[in-house]
């Protein structure tokens, strides 16, 4: 094990779509740029709430049929799986089909398309003959997987990893250590959410004092904010195609980065609620693995989902660890897109990455009024921050108290 | 009702669950499966919207009587509301 650990797994292609672009390079311009992607929705016995929708085209990589019988989260997936492929320099027909692993985070499925199934039923007056034969095939929970195995026809593992909205990083973490096993020889690996097609989600929140809200939608996901009202839910998808360093050097493939460090621990103690220790212990863990110390990191990019007690819980840890460190600079990306759930991970670290070539360290969305209790130092809040990167640290955490952290290095030949 | 208005909401539901596929030249007289790209599951997608659009059921041992649209409109002429 501790031989396979020192293999080199690097990122070789990016495939995403988010409320505010359907590409890494429209997604970098508008986190540059301070474009929101966030709108307002009607949803069922709800009325309008601000959500994060996307807008890719469906039909560019999957027939319409296919699409009718699967899920949102499946067509999410082939999208970005499809997009990071052809992002990587490799085609379909160069793939081993069977030395090709997916492995997508997912901090729930299933919600969608039962809640819809339920909502027909009683449109049919509990006619549970008319329950659809499809309700299994699409919520199992590795249909957003295997929805991508059938599209591509890879035959390797496909699967998803549930870690709520830690699902992003995990999803990452786990295509690495199989690259790592010799499992596979390639990864498709990120995280993606259909979240904003079931009420419930939207609901869940709101009953707990936690959904956010805004006359201008653009300005309903304020993290850091001491006028935050919570989270902005949103759909979307990051996939990576991941390579082991030597597989990636040989075809000469295009790095953006190496898979330095990462951890994954629980909190223990609440559903909900954070616990800043545990995240403390996370980044330091993951920074250990890396070899590196605090002033090495250029960027963290935090979990921040505009609740008060998870954005103050974060900052607290951020603060134990980098309130001395001059190097390292804070962003937060939800104010942009709001909280991807299973994507947001792998999309905040997508939106990042690009800082080892444009030395340019995006900022928040602009926070009016920082929460005192949020003030760090090197907050990125106004325009970039023009600086060279080499490693990046990227938070997730999710409920049930489960937190990943990842670090991505700079690649230099 | 006429046979061209029962093959009329039988292409109508075909066209619902066969959304990629061109359905102006179909041939009574061929199976549809052999026309089109259809599998097993969208065919309990046509019994399912048989039986949600005109409260028809159709019992598995009538299946093959599904198979070309001239034998639908035989089969489901009698049937439709």
């Amino acid at each position: 094990m501790s031989n396979n650990r020192n293999i080199r797994v690097v990122i070789t292609g990016v495939g995403l779509t988010a409320p505010n672009a359907n590409n890494l390079k429209e997604f970098r311009d508008a986190l540059l740029t301070q474009k929101s992607g966030i709108t307002q929705m009607e949803v069922r016995y709800m009325g309008k709430v601000a959500v994060g929708n996307c807008n890719f085209d469906e039909t560019l990589y999957q027939k319409k049929k296919m699409r009718r019988r699967g899920t949102r989260a499946g067509s999410i997936s082939i999208y970005c799986a499809h997009e990071a492929l052809k992002d990587s320099g490799l085609c379909l027909d160069s793939l081993v089909n069977d030395r090709t692993g997916i492995y997508l985070g997912i901090t729930e499925h299933g919600n969608v398309e039962t809640e819809n199934e339920i909502y027909e039923l009683y449109q049919n007056n509990l006619d549970v003959s008319l329950w659809s034969h499809h309700h299994n095939p699409r919520t199992v929970a590795n249909t957003p997987a295997g929805e991508v195995s059938l599209n591509m026809g890879i035959t390797g593992p496909a699967y998803t990893i549930g870690a709520a909205c830690a699902a992003g990083n995990i999803g990452i973490i786990h295509g690495m250590q199989m690259l790592q096993l010799h499992e596979v020889d390639l990864a498709l690996a990120g995280g993606v959410s259909e979240s904003t097609g079931t009420f419930g989600i939207f609901a869940g929140f709101k009953s707990q004092g936690a959904l956010g809200s805004h006359d201008d939608p653009t300005c309903a996901s304020r993290p850091l904010d001491i006028n935050r009202n919570g989270i902005v839910v949103s759909e979307g998808g990051a996939i990576f195609v991941l390579e082991r360093l030597e597989d990636a050097l040989e075809r000469g493939a295009k790095i953006y980065g190496e898979i330095a460090g990462y951890h994954i621990n629980s909190d223990a103690v609440d559903f909900v609620l954070p616990d800043t220790q545990r995240q403390v212990q996370c980044m330091n863990a993951a920074m250990a693995k890396a070899k590196i110390t605090a002033n090495d990191v250029g960027i963290v990019n935090l979990h921040a989902t505009g609740t008060t007690s998870g954005d103050i819980n974060e900052c607290e840890a951020i603060n134990l660890i980098f309130g001395q460190s001059e190097n390292t600079y804070i962003n937060c990306t939800k104010g942009f897109i709001g909280h991807a759930m299973g994507a947001a991970g792998a999309l905040e670290l997508a939106g990042n990455l690009p800082s080892f070539t444009d030395n340019k360290i995006h900022s928040c969305k602009h926070i009016e009024n920082v929460d005192p209790k949020c003030s760090m130092k090197n907050l990125v809040n106004g325009d970039p921050v023009e600086k060279d990167v080499n490693f990046i640290l990227s938070n997730s955490f999710g409920m049930l108290g489960i937190n990943s952290v990842l670090i991505i290095k700079k690649y230099i030949k | 009702m006429d046979a061209q208005t029962i093959r009329q909401k039988i292409i109508d539901i075909i066209a619902d669950i066969a959304v990629d596929e061109d359905l102006s030249n179909l041939d009574d007289n061929i199976k549809l499966r052999d026309q089109l790209d259809l599998d097993s599951m969208d065919f309990l997608d046509v019994v399912m919207e048989l039986k949600k659009r005109y409260k028809i059921e159709v019992p598995t041992e009538d299946y093959p009587k599904l198979a070309t649209l001239k034998s639908c409109i035989e089969y489901l002429g009698p049937k439709l509301p």
